[in-house]
């Protein structure tokens, strides 16, 4: 037996000599899908260890303990016993503030952070120069992101004032443990040490700062035994405590959220590839159907041939697989420096031989399922054949549909399924995946089976003679419709997906900032403030869009029932109650959009509201129940919340919800529900007050100017926050730059993807134009013998390649909408718009390329002689 | 050792059956030199498919050396060929991937034979190839390649072998020395030898010639033999 398997494999290698060029081009269809699986998720594991590896320094200390309001007694007291005990705390506080730099008269929105000494416990802040961050609390001394200094045209030995105080720019950051490089373009960091935040006078009533206490554990004390002792005073006091692991924790969920979608990406290459390696295969066999029938005539039985060719295809695509894995590990070394600027840590980039196995074996297992369907065509193969050859398509026909065919196309939609929940995170995603692939396939092969009808029935004698073929070679025997359109429209329908979802999903981040007026913001304006903020738009002639007053408040409670109560899930104290206790189950909700929780969102229940009040509703905004408010005599104020606020905090038209406005009780009742357009770039609120309801509360302002030029708004700025430095403003033109520079980010590494789809689907498309090549060879040079020019030859191919690529990436295209409609609907959550101008450029595009590279395989029968090319077939 | 029982044969052409072999009998004996000639087109390439297995006959029956073609199926069939069959080509076969000695030792490596490829060397030189054993089919003359192809179909020392139309592709006198090259095989190893070919002269080198016409046996100089 081993013997006779040993001489198979002799057979097998010798006889694949001179093919084995060509089945491992075939074989490298799936050489890319191999090397994103193996590149993802070895950089997955590589980032998932660093992230362990470092993630006490992520955090700076053992826990941190958070508040969104300044620390209580209660718990600065607890904090002083830990010290004097022998557990350091280090703190940080942080707030936006204006940073201005006299010297060129320029100002920016900055992230100021005030640290102690010590801050943070574990990790470095590295600053340039190095002794910058040790040298910080020496004095009035600043630490800033590079990106400010370039905002403000400063340099390091720059004054900088923030507030009241002046400070010496004494360094540059260059790292920040645990936060993203992208952090500095969205909002630069600048550093000062705690002990002159007084000096600025910037933390005033209504500015919102987060308080945050390191705490580094002594040796042998755990964090639980920490928690345990404090949790009590800590919950009571609305200090939120994250520990190290959980940090980790978090990172990890992102890190595998990344790795999920980038996944999809990869396992769509490797079907790609599967699908290559199909129609390659496909041709591959029948080029050796003649060699089949003599091994046949010589005594071979049907298996002896299936393995052989098995062993063929299994040793090109072990090849196929290895140079995937190998590029892979390649790529994995690119990948931090693309993605750099979003990752929280320093990634060290090391083998994981388990992610190698799983690609190369996977990438093996592809290879073999998808090339075993076409050979087990050679089974057919009748050693008549060598007495008497008849055409291929008639030798392939046999053996066609036997049980065996049944398996192994089983086995294809099995390993779709099995590879895909095996990447999916959760089940549903996988069933999905595999189901949309497999709907898409089938779709595709409805459409070639209805052109290949259709070519049939259309023909008409009077068409032009290149004309009438090129279509005939759609339908007549052994013609290349199917592979063709399962291969294009399948890369066109991947590749457009990406492309209609990242249209789409960008779509909705466009501010949209022509549409508003104003091009400058200034927000956190006093009471007392805000004639004087008017009086400097107006003297400098510039133009006051709006002056939204803000109340700061929380909810006190709602339907009776007060926060403490709603998140317990009691029933309000007095006669009022929901359902019963008992009903409610704890059921976390996320997000907008979501199903309606049945318990309020602890977000919701528990923030901070900055509302606003006025007359009448926004042109941004539209009524979706209830009535604006009229004048109707009610015990209460009237206030409209937005739709998405009401579901998370399950309250509806009629109900009332009581609001503690700066220790003051306001009774009201939600009279209307309005939907806000987020995405315009303009103030929007989630609650809206009647105007006699706070009238009389302690508010703030917002205004909107407008300066014509970019100096104008810089001089407004300046203006203001030298007169008055707690006021903080934005240019509206900056942030859109900001955004607009991230999402170019983000674009760039998704036009990657794309590209890098769009590449995978060249070798298919090559393996599926090989398949019928001698098809196309033979009948070239029988239209040669019969006396056609090239020229006609030439034309009656163009005419058969327009027509399968234009409608086998029409195909795709339409498919693609479909896809990405599912996409922003079940994964996104979002409403979806299809770009049809960009899909018909990529379907005219993918045309082109069929039409290229079909003629480019075809350039035999343009250059071989009729009898050099007969005599071949001979 | 070969058998025919009123081998009949016939092909659907669209709604036409077409009868290629009529009731086709004859028995040929062990080591026998037999010839089967007749016009293009009288059905000898159809009636050497069928003796040799490749194909399975409308009705009737073959049995080759004792054993019921018709009872077998695909795969034994197959390995019956492997073990008593050779097979030598009009147009040659060799397999264009594979040189001389290669594939000569196709049929040997199928059996798991390990001594293959001395077998084979052997056998090329017996051919008069002994220098060519590393050459492929293209970089051989047409004699040589017949001559590589007949080493193959005696690799596996078969019981029987099939030629057909052998030297058809062949110069005359080429072809005159692949016949003394089967003839001198046929004498040294006892092979039954089925030559199919239309070629008068070269048909008379056998021992005897069955003549097909439309399909049916119009002459056996065998049956003839024995009625004279």
């Amino acid at each position: 037996m081993t013997a006779r398997f040993g001489g198979l494999a002799a057979v097998a290698w010798r006889e694949s000599r001179t093919a084995r060029r060509r089945l491992l081009l075939y074989m490298s269809s799936i050489t890319l899908g191999v090397a994103a699986l193996v590149a993802i998720d070895s950089f997955a594991q590589n980032v998932t260890r660093s992230v362990r590896e470092q993630s006490r320094a992520l955090l700076g200390g053992d826990l941190s303990l958070t508040s969104r309001a300044k620390f209580t007694p209660a718990v600065e007291t607890l904090f002083d016993s830990l010290q004097t005990h022998g557990t350091p705390v280090a703190r940080q506080t942080s707030f936006s503030s204006m940073a201005l730099v006299l010297r060129t008269g320029l100002t920016r929105l900055s992230q100021v952070r005030a640290v102690t000494p010590g801050y943070p416990f574990y990790g470095r802040i590295e600053t340039d120069p190095p002794a910058a961050w040790s040298g910080l609390a020496n004095g009035r001394h600043v630490v800033v992101d590079a990106s400010l200094l370039v905002a403000l045209d400063a340099h390091v030995g720059d004054s900088l004032s923030l507030g009241t105080a002046k400070f010496e720019i004494t360094g540059t950051l260059t790292s920040v443990p645990g936060e993203l490089a992208v952090t500095a373009a969205i909002g630069p960091r600048v550093y000062i040490a705690d002990r002159y935040l007084a000096e600025t006078g910037l933390l005033v009533f209504g500015s919102r700062a987060d308080y945050e206490a390191l705490v580094k554990l002594p040796a042998g004390q755990t964090v639980e035994q920490f928690e345990g002792r404090t949790a009590r005073v800590l919950s009571k006091n609305d200090v939120r405590v994250h520990t190290a692991a959980q940090s980790e924790q978090n990172l990890s969920n992102a890190i595998d959220q990344l790795r999920n979608f980038l996944s999809v990406v990869g396992l769509v290459a490797l079907l790609l590839g599967g699908i290559g390696v199909a129609s390659g295969v496909h041709a591959f066999v029948m080029r050796k159907i003649d060699t089949v029938a003599i091994l046949r005539c010589l005594g071979a039985t049907s298996a002896q041939v299936l393995v052989i060719y098995v062993l063929q295809a299994a040793a090109m695509g072990l090849v196929g697989a290895a140079a995937g894995a190998l590029l892979g590990v390649g790529l994995q070394f690119a990948m931090p420096l693309a993605v750099k600027d979003f990752l929280p840590v320093d990634v060290s980039v090391r083998l994981a031989p388990a992610a190698l196995l799983t690609g190369l074996g996977i990438g093996l297992w592809v290879a073999l399922v998808f090339a075993l369907r076409p050979l087990l065509a050679l089974r057919g193969v009748s050693p008549l054949q060598a007495l008497r050859r008849e055409s291929d398509d008639t030798v392939m026909r046999q053996g066609r549909r036997d049980s065996a065919t049944h398996v192994v196309s089983f086995a294809i939609v099995a390993s779709v399924f099995a590879i895909a929940l095996q990447r999916a995170e959760r089940l549903r995603d996988g069933i999905g995946f595999s189901v949309a692939i497999l709907l898409a396939v089938a779709v595709l092969w409805a459409v070639a089976a209805l052109l290949t009808i259709a070519a049939r029935r259309v023909v008409r004698p009077r068409w032009p003679f290149v004309l009438r073929h090129g279509i005939a070679s759609l339908y007549r025997p052994g013609n290349q419709t199917r592979a063709v359109i399962l291969s294009l429209g399948f890369g066109v329908f991947l590749v457009s997906t990406l492309y209609q979802a990242q249209k789409n999903l960008l779509g909705q981040l466009d501010l949209r900032l022509d549409q508003v007026r104003a091009n400058v913001v200034f927000f956190d304006v006093q009471e007392d403030e805000a004639a004087g903020i008017d009086s400097i738009i107006t003297a400098g002639r510039y133009e006051l869009v709006q002056r939204l007053p803000i109340v700061p408040m929380r909810i006190a409670s709602i339907n009776g029932r007060t926060p403490d109560q709603i998140m317990a899930g009691l029933p309000a104290a007095g006669a009022r109650s929901g359902e019963p206790a008992a009903d409610r189950r704890e059921v976390p909700s996320r997000g907008r959009g979501g199903a309606a929780p049945r318990r309020p969102s602890r977000w919701a229940v528990r923030r901070e509201y900055r509302s606003t009040y006025r007359d009448t509703l926004d042109a941004t905004e539209k009524l979706v129940a209830g009535r604006w408010f009229d004048a109707a005599k009610d015990t209460m104020s009237q206030v409209s919340l937005d739709a998405g606020l009401a579901d998370e905090l399950d309250v509806s038209v009629g109900d009332t919800i009581t609001w503690d406005v700066q220790g003051v009780r306001v009774p009201t009742r939600v009279t209307s529900l309005r939907e806000v357009s987020w995405a315009r770039f303009q103030p929007n609120f989630f609650v809206v007050f009647q105007p006699k309801a706070l009238a009389h509360a302690p508010k703030q302002f917002v205004f909107l100017a407008y300066g014509p030029t970019p100096r104008d708004v810089a001089l407004m700025q300046r203006d203001v926050v030298l007169k008055f430095p707690n006021v903080s403003s934005l240019d509206l033109s900056l942030v859109q730059h900001t955004v607009a520079d991230v999402l170019g980010r983000v674009t760039t590494a998704i036009r990657f993807m794309a590209l890098v789809s769009l590449l995978l689907g060249v070798p298919v498309l090559f393996s599926a134009v090989a398949a019928t090549r001698r098809e196309r060879l033979r009948e070239g040079v029988l239209f040669k013998t019969l006396g056609g020019t090239r020229r006609q030859i030439g034309r009656i191919m163009l005419a058969e390649y327009v027509l399968l690529g234009a409608l086998g990436s029409l195909a795709g295209v339409v498919l693609s909408v479909g896809g990405a409609w599912a996409l922003m609907r079940f994964v996104f959550n979002t409403p979806f718009t299809p770009a049809v101008l960009p899909a018909l450029a990529v379907s005219a595009g993918m045309t082109l390329l069929a039409v290229a590279i079909g003629l480019l395989t075809s350039r035999e029968v343009f250059a071989s002689t009729p009898m050099a090319a007969l005599r071949t077939e001979g | 050792m070969l058998e025919a029982r009123q081998l009949t044969k016939e092909y659907r052409v669209g709604e036409r059956p077409l009868r290629v072999l009529r009731d086709v009998s004859f028995s040929i004996p062990q080591g026998a030199f037999v010839a089967i000639v007749g016009p293009s087109g009288s059905g000898k390439t159809t009636l050497l498919g069928l003796l040799a297995g490749l194909d399975t006959p409308s009705s009737g029956t073959v049995r080759l050396d004792d054993a019921d073609l018709a009872a077998m199926d695909e795969d034994q069939r197959a390995r019956l060929r492997g073990a008593k069959v050779g097979f030598v080509f009009q147009s040659f076969q060799l397999i264009p991937t594979l040189t001389a000695i290669e594939n000569v030792q196709v049929p040997l490596e199928l059996r798991g034979d390990s001594h293959a490829a001395d077998r084979a060397r052997d056998l090329l030189k017996r051919v008069g190839l002994g220098d060519r054993l590393d050459h492929f089919p293209t970089e051989l003359s047409g004699g040589e390649q017949q001559r590589v192809a007949i080493a193959r179909a005696f690799s596996n020392e078969p019981r029987i072998l099939f030629a057909d139309e052998p030297t058809g592709n062949l110069d005359s006198e080429t072809g005159q020395r692949i016949v003394d090259l089967l003839e001198q095989l046929n004498r040294e190893s006892g092979a039954t030898i089925v030559l199919v070919t239309h070629d008068a002269a070269l048909a008379a080198r056998a021992g005897r010639i069955i003549r097909l016409s439309d399909g049916a046996v119009v002459e056996d100089s065998a049956t003839q033999g024995a009625a004279t």
